[in-house]
């Protein structure tokens, strides 16, 4: 369980931060930084398991069937990322307590990186490919708004985007790969994958599966020809770089090669692709970082071309080189993290990143520099530090290596290891070497230490790696690397190879020709700067614009601001593809027997047919229409009654009298009438599209008529259970409430909802200044008489309690009888209308005990009480119970759970619909019309006006 | 009967897209009305049609189908307060734009923008 819960704290974190901002920044840091240590804290209780060569496994069967549960397990691999990603992500929440400035959002700040945090843990413990995916894409959509997280910079949102599609491209591909390892294994567990070497590399969708896995894992740690994304991304806040392309997001496509080492590495294709791409990468990326102005620039290409590095080593497919990398992979995180985060004190002091206005820092910040030298000596592969260790290691190997030629592989690792050198150089020479300037935008000096405590504590491990490699690291190298390769690895590390060792003097050739080329700089430099190369960015850009300009250009076909066009074209298009799939099927003959017609059916369908009909041509005038709606809609109830189903008849004609009202209502504050706009030829078109859509639906209910159902339908068995098993004679209220009362609890839940959505919404409405201007002018019309007549206050007065009680009486037989909450509500409601109506909205509302909010909240809580309840007696939600009562001197009735979900129904909706006309109703408070406080005009005690 | 009922369906869902297609906010609710109509008679249809088969247990020996029954009842409620935060929309566009068109006029491409 532990393990699932490691995963899940960065995300219950990154609720917190935007809780704890108004307690304060500091607050707020704490508090996400205690959830991180907390995951952290799990983590290492796990690690003695793992370190003695165990898994650790939890396994949550979700969807067993699609084979996806959620599964983690922790072996040595996932340990020491795992522990990279919490650990560096602790100390970058603290670095970042004391970075960002007071304008900042630092609550979002925080939860941005919790999400991020929580994707990358994820994708580290997962033992679900499918659910690894899951976690691959959100570190994705995560990473976006870290880079984007200032928005009010055009290179960070272009950078956000450019990081989300490549990145979110490889993803995709990913997943393809991924889904085709799965169907060669026929497992999405990754510990069953990872067991299946021979099944594997003799399917023949190997190659396909390997080309899009590493097109996932290559975008991803920014491998050529994919690496551009990386420099962009780093418009990021820079504890969002050194984190993001130190140890994490970066690192997950070099995760996913370790991962998937076993049963992927090894063969010539995994050899020539993922060494050939590496190798590149690392040589031209470090060629590039050289002749970087911008600190910052210049580590995003050092990362480049140190996660090329580890690429290639990786890409070799021998034990070594695999062990290697995993060596090369925890010093790379703290010398990175380090430096990042030391550009980053560099910019927060002086103001500037560029490396042609720095230099002479060594005196102003003694202790910045002290980190900047070691972090990049390490960098450098300079002895004794941990980075100089697995660069010797790099080297031994990649001499050892057969590449084109024998000796190619070494020529160009070194290579690569002199412009490593030499940029590490370049950044300390002209960063902090050389006499102090008296034109910096902002006069450095050390700060805090709640900024330099961080990356002084790596530069600490960095030293104590260099030093003491075999009580250190060797452990944890030991355990990865044996995770990654599947054997047991005894790594054996030390400084000193021998005379012997090519790693030697290659090291010593980068090293000496690394200071040659920092002492060429200047006339480098000029060499570089007049030399064409491509730039990354305006390809990019030449690829994206014509792609996003074909799908505005497509879009705006259908939706160029006219509703009525993109109805219509969505209408045309439906009926085309029903069309289409009915002419494409077989079709057996309706053998149904046909309902005999009764001269009163056909006259009352005759007057719907009328009354439907003449709306298109009478809805100009409004009130007209709502007639015409009327007619038709309370013909319908009669329709149900006839048709077997008088719940719906019920429900049809007090919903249609809630419905005129509303209109009515609302008529009051629209144009009474629709002028003509269209042109006839419009019009005819349009009433062409109407009338192929609906003889085609009309065609289908027919097709569907008269024929029987291809499934016996599974209402058998509510038939059958009504009665032994929900304790009710009505079968559709024993649905409605107990065997599909979960259906009915979400319903009620979004009539809530649409209830308050129209409040809020007139409350909106009545604030803008605009709409109290246009209501204040509003003049009410006199034709109709009378206000508040007596006559209709008198019946409205003597109908509400008889109304009540017929709406009590539904609600009690609904359970045996057709009636129910649904439409016990609506009468409710109606009866309490009728007293807006007639004594106005004021006088009535003033009477009102209960709030209408509270009616659907009281309804919600009551359906929901009803349902946990069943909990108390170990059922399930919702499970209903029932018991016949006898009690004198009633007959015997029957009690049912069910009976207080339908009352919560009723709430909700009697809550729902008063709510919704009283808030159409407060509209009419703001025009001049006075409001009224007594019930009707006439005052009889007065005896007149 | 069957006929009947399926040119009822037909000839709402016609009126309600024509309506649909109209240029002013109060017909395209009006036209929203009437396709539910056709919407939830469709549905109850595909219980098959009979008489006197109410599903009451007990009030005879064959029943209708009462799970399409169940499910257009709560349909019928959930169109209610569908067209009313539709119709609250009508009226909050038409008070504050001081028109109650549905199509965006030319040019205008930011609907949020008061112009009054």
């Amino acid at each position: 369980m532990s393990l699932a819960l490691i995963a899940a704290l960065p995300f219950l974190g990154a609720l917190l931060p935007g809780l704890m901002i108004r307690a304060g920044r500091d607050a707020c840091a704490a508090v996400t930084g205690s959830v991180t240590l907390l995951a952290l804290v799990l983590l290492a209780l796990n690690a003695p398991t793992v370190l003695a060569g165990d898994v650790v496994q939890t396994r949550i069967e979700w969807l067993p069937a699609l084979g996806l549960n959620a599964t983690f397990f922790l072996d040595g691999l996932g340990l020491l990322f795992a522990g990279m990603i919490l650990g560096i992500g602790l100390l970058i929440i603290i670095y970042a307590r004391f970075y960002l400035a007071k304008s900042d959002p630092m609550g979002q700040f925080y939860t941005y990186l919790m999400l991020f945090q929580g994707a990358m843990v994820g994708i580290v413990l997962s033992d679900n490919i499918l659910l690894l995916l899951i976690f691959w894409e959100l570190t994705s959509l995560s990473s976006f708004l870290l880079i984007g997280y200032w928005k009010h910079l055009p290179e960070g949102r272009q950078g956000a985007r450019m990081a989300l599609a490549v990145t979110g491209g490889g993803g995709l591909a990913l997943i393809a790969g991924m889904l085709i390892l799965g169907g060669i294994v026929g497992s999405y567990d990754l510990t069953v994958i990872l067991d299946n070497k021979e099944l594997i590399q003799a399917s023949d969708w190997y190659l396909p599966a390997l080309i899009l896995i590493l097109l996932g894992a290559f975008t991803k740690s920014a491998q050529f020809p994919f690496h551009f994304w990386l420099p962009h991304a780093m418009a990021a806040p820079t504890p969002v770089s050194a984190y993001l392309h130190s140890a994490t997001m970066v690192k997950a496509g070099l995760f996913l090669m370790a991962r998937l080492w076993p049963v992927l590495a090894g063969t010539p294709e995994w050899f020539w692709i993922v060494s050939t791409a590496g190798l590149i990468t690392m040589v031209m990326a470090a060629k590039i970082a050289f002749f970087k102005d911008d600190l910052k620039a210049l580590l995003a290409f050092s990362t480049v071309s140190h996660l090329g590095l580890i690429t290639m080593l990786l890409g070799f497919g021998t034990k070594a080189a695999a062990t290697v990398a995993v060596f090369h992979i925890i010093n790379h995180a703290t010398f990175k993290a380090a430096l990042f985060m030391t550009a980053g004190i560099v910019d927060h002091e002086a103001h500037t990143r560029d490396l042609r206005r720095l230099g002479g820092l060594r005196h102003l910040m003694p202790i910045t520099f002290g980190v900047a030298l070691l972090a990049s000596l390490s960098m450098a592969g300079i002895p004794p530090l941990n980075g100089f260790l697995s660069k010797e290691l790099m080297l031994e190997e990649a001499a050892h290596t057969v590449w084109i030629t024998p000796w190619a592989m070494g020529v160009l690792a070194t290579i690569g290891a002199l412009f490593s050198v030499a940029y590490s150089f370049r950044f300390l020479a002209h960063g902090f070497l050389g006499p102090v300037r008296d034109d910096y935008p902002h006069t450095p000096h050390d700060p805090g230490p709640g900024l330099w405590g961080a990356p002084a504590f790596l530069v600490v491990l960095v030293l104590l790696i260099g030093l003491f490699p075999m009580v250190t690291a060797a452990w944890l190298v030991d355990a990865a690397a044996s995770a990654v390769t599947g054997e047991a690895v005894q790594s054996k590390i030390t400084h000193w190879h021998g005379l012997e060792a090519a790693a030697l003097w290659m090291s010593l050739a980068a090293v000496g020709g690394g200071l040659m080329a920092l002492g060429a700089y200047p006339r480098l430099r000029a060499l570089w700067d007049a030399a064409p190369r491509p730039e990354a960015k305006r390809i990019f850009d030449g690829v994206i614009e014509p792609l996003a300009a074909l799908a505005r250009g497509l879009t705006g076909l259908v939706h160029n601001g006219s509703f009525s066009r993109a109805v219509g074209v969505a209408v045309v298009a439906i009926a085309a593809a029903s069309l289409w799939a009915f002419r494409g099927g077989d079709h057996l003959a309706g053998t149904r027997d046909l309902l005999p017609v009764e001269p009163v059916v056909l006259a009352v369908w005759f007057v719907m047919m009328v009354a439907a009909l003449a709306a298109p041509f009478f809805h100009r005038d409004r009130v007209v229409a709502l007639v015409l709606i009327g007619v038709v809609g309370l013909l319908i109830a009669p329709m149900f009654a006839l048709l077997s189903a008088p719940d719906l008849a019920l429900t049809q004609i007090s919903v249609e009298v809630v419905t005129i009202l509303l209109m009515l209502l609302a008529l009051n504050f629209l144009p009474k009438v629709t002028p003509v706009e269209s042109a006839p030829a419009h019009r005819l078109g349009h009433a062409a599209i109407a009338g192929v859509a609906g003889v085609g639906v009309g065609w289908l209910a027919w097709s569907m008529m008269i024929r029987a159902p291809a499934f016996d339908p599974i209402s058998a068995f509510h038939l059958a259970q009504s009665k032994p098993g929900a304790g009710g004679t009505n079968a559709v209220n024993t649905i409605i409430v107990d065997f599909r009362g979960y259906d009915t609890f979400g319903e009620i839940i979004v009539l809530g909802i649409a209830a308050l959505v129209i409040y809020a919404l007139s409350e909106t409405v009545l604030r803008s200044p605009s709409v109290t201007r246009r209501l204040a002018t509003f003049v009410p019309e006199k034709e109709a008489g009378d206000r508040h007549p007596m006559m209709l206050v008198v019946s409205t007065r003597l109908l509400l309690p008889m109304a009540m009680m017929v709406g009590v009486y539904i609600y009690l037989r609904g359970h045996n009888m057709p009636g129910g909450g649904f439409v016990s509500g609506l009468v409710f409601a109606i009866a309490y209308l009728m007293q807006y109506m007639a004594s106005g909205y004021v006088w009535s509302h003033a009477r009102q005990r209960y709030d209408h909010h509270a009616l659907i909240g009281w309804g919600v809580l009551i359906a929901s009480l009803a349902g946990v309840g069943s909990w108390a007696f170990g059922a399930p939600f919702l499970t209903s119970a029932f018991e016949y009562v006898h009690l004198w001197p009633l007959e015997e009735f029957e009690l049912a759970t069910a009976v207080i979900f339908d009352l919560g129904v009723f709430l909700c909706v009697l809550g729902a619909i008063l709510l919704a006309l009283a808030s159409l109703s407060r509209l009419a408070l703001r025009t001049g019309e006075s409001a009224n406080t007594r019930a009707f005009d006439i005052d009889p005690s007065e005896g007149g006006r | 009967m069957e006929a009947l009922v399926a040119s009822a369906i037909g000839m709402f869902t016609a009126v309600g897209i024509y309506l649909i297609l109209r240029l002013r906010t109060f017909p395209v609710i009006l036209g929203l009305t009437f396709l539910s109509y056709g919407v939830n008679v469709f549905l109850f249809t595909a219980g098959r049609l009979a008489t006197n088969r109410a599903p009451i247990i007990g009030t005879g020996e064959v029943y209708a189908d009462p799970l399409p029954q169940a499910l257009v009842l709560t349909a019928i409620v959930i169109s209610f307060g569908m067209t009313a935060v539709v119709m609250m929309m009508a009226i909050g566009g038409h008070l504050e734009a001081g028109h109650d068109r549905v199509n965006m006029a030319a040019g205008d491409t930011d609907t949020a923008e008061d112009k009054a």
